[in-house]
């Protein structure tokens, strides 16, 4: 039976890891390549690089430290940031990421959902989407969750799917740093709507959170976090075994 | 030094990256020569099939590859690059392979559990059907791979050396003689990956 996925999500700005902390033995916590290399030594399913540079000469860095983690790391790369066109897809795809995660560059511009899985495949395109309840519907959010873009996020959702999404990133503003656990509610409307995968992010606060998301929605396929992972509050081996004990099948 | 075939499908970064990691002599290339005098070949593969074979067969590059397979040089389809092995396919269509493996290749959502999502991706546990594999001699059965993949060969029970189960047995790997098929990218595939392919590499 396919695995439950775990995923940490590295933000890198100038080449460096944004957030590194103390990990030991692992002597620059800032390097894309020591942490990714880190998590996927230590039972990370893949990885995701997110490009929060805002340059164009930061975008050219990034590019060349993906391929360095690329040349290294040998588990599924996804990238996103920055993704607003497809030679942004092409850019990144060349340097060995296997999937690129598309969120505002969508939203500005949704043919580009269409035009990308039908160069790259369903498989490569994943939308990621910031949600956030507002008067009882989920909206899609821009702007790093700033701004309400008025589009209701389920039917987003569906319609970036007919277009070709592959993955559905399902990023909780309301429980996002809240760290009381993930959004099962908004969770369980986008599974009830969607046939792909969806990744859960937003909330995870520790190793119980991840059980009780794959226990209470078994349609859900990865668990995304970035902070609990790197400041060390729940180490990747552990997690798989906790969820091995609740039944949860997960990679070992 | 071994051959990775490139025809203009697919990312071939990762897998010559992973070949050089464990210390194998690796080219990626579409020149007939260099394929020619490798030891061994790699046929990878993202996308669709018909293409996909359109493009091999437009460079002249699946003749040399017949050719080399003949001579008993050892060849290694992966993914798309597995599937191509097989005489047909029916994805969107009937495409006719390159023939080395007996069976065809068909959409996986038919014979799957109702309910469960395609493509297969993700990862998942390698079954041995049958002794293991020389390909499988540095890992154990139960360890898992990276798949992504909604077509499957299927018809081919003779060649299967493991299989993977998602509301189904889905061939994961295949060989006859010296030609080697998986499903799963040994690429993306960590640790149990880079072993896969050491043991072609020393084949």
């Amino acid at each position: 039976m396919i695995t439950k996925r775990i995923i940490p999500c590295l933000d890198v700005r100038d080449g460096r890891v944004v957030k590194g902390v103390n990990f030991e033995g692992l002597s620059d916590v800032s390097s894309p390549v020591a942490l990714g290399k880190f998590y996927s030594d230590n039972g990370a399913d893949e990885l995701v690089f997110y490009d929060i540079t805002a340059s164009v000469e930061g975008r050219g860095l990034f590019t060349d430290i993906l391929r360095e983690v690329a040349s290294q790391i040998f588990i599924p790369l996804t990238v996103g940031g920055g993704i607003n066109a497809l030679e942004d897809f092409d850019r990144v795809l060349k340097c060995g990421a296997d999937k690129v995660s598309v969120n505002s560059g969508a939203i500005k511009n949704p043919s580009l959902v269409l035009e990308a899985a039908k160069k790259y495949g369903d498989q490569c395109v994943v939308l990621s989407v910031d949600m956030k309840r507002v008067d009882g519907k989920f909206m899609v959010f821009a702007k790093g969750g700033r701004e309400n873009t008025g589009m209701e996020a389920l039917s987003w959702i569906k319609r970036c799917e007919k277009m070709g999404a592959g993955e559905i990133v399902v990023n909780s503003i309301d429980t996002d740093g809240v760290k009381k656990g993930f959004d099962l509610e908004m969770l369980e409307a986008v599974c009830d709507i969607t046939s792909v995968p969806v990744i859960a992010s937003g909330g995870a606060g520790c190793m119980q959170d991840f059980v009780d998301l794959f226990q209470a929605l078994p349609k859900v396929d990865a668990g995304l976090a970035a902070s609990i992972f790197h400041f060390g509050e729940v180490a990747i081996p552990d997690l798989k075994k906790t969820l091995a004990e609740n039944n949860i099948i997960a990679r070992r | 030094m071994i051959a990775i075939v490139d025809y203009g499908v697919g990312n071939l970064f990762s897998l010559k990256s992973s070949l050089r990691v464990i210390g194998a002599e690796v080219q990626v290339t579409g020149d007939a020569e260099v394929i020619r005098n490798s030891e061994k070949i790699i046929l990878p593969g993202v996308g669709a099939f018909e293409d996909a074979i359109k493009k091999l067969r437009e460079t002249g590059l699946d003749k040399v590859i017949l050719e080399e397979v003949a001579k008993g040089k050892p060849l290694l389809g992966i993914c798309l690059g597995m599937q191509m092995l097989f005489e047909k396919s029916y994805e969107y269509g009937e495409h006719q392979g390159l023939g080395l493996i007996s069976g065809s290749v068909k959409p996986i959502a038919p014979v799957i559990t109702e309910g469960l999502k395609v493509p297969h991706i993700g990862w998942n546990a390698l079954l041995f059907p049958k002794d293991k594999s020389g390909l499988y001699r540095y890992i154990n059965e139960g360890e898992c791979v990276y798949f992504v993949h909604s077509f499957a060969a299927m018809d081919c029970d003779s060649a299967v050396t493991a299989t993977a189960e998602y509301g189904a047995m889905l061939t994961a790997s295949v060989e006859k003689k010296n030609v080697y098929g998986t499903q799963f990218h040994p690429e993306k595939s960590g640790e149990v990956g880079l072993k896969i392919l050491k043991a072609f590499c020393e084949l």
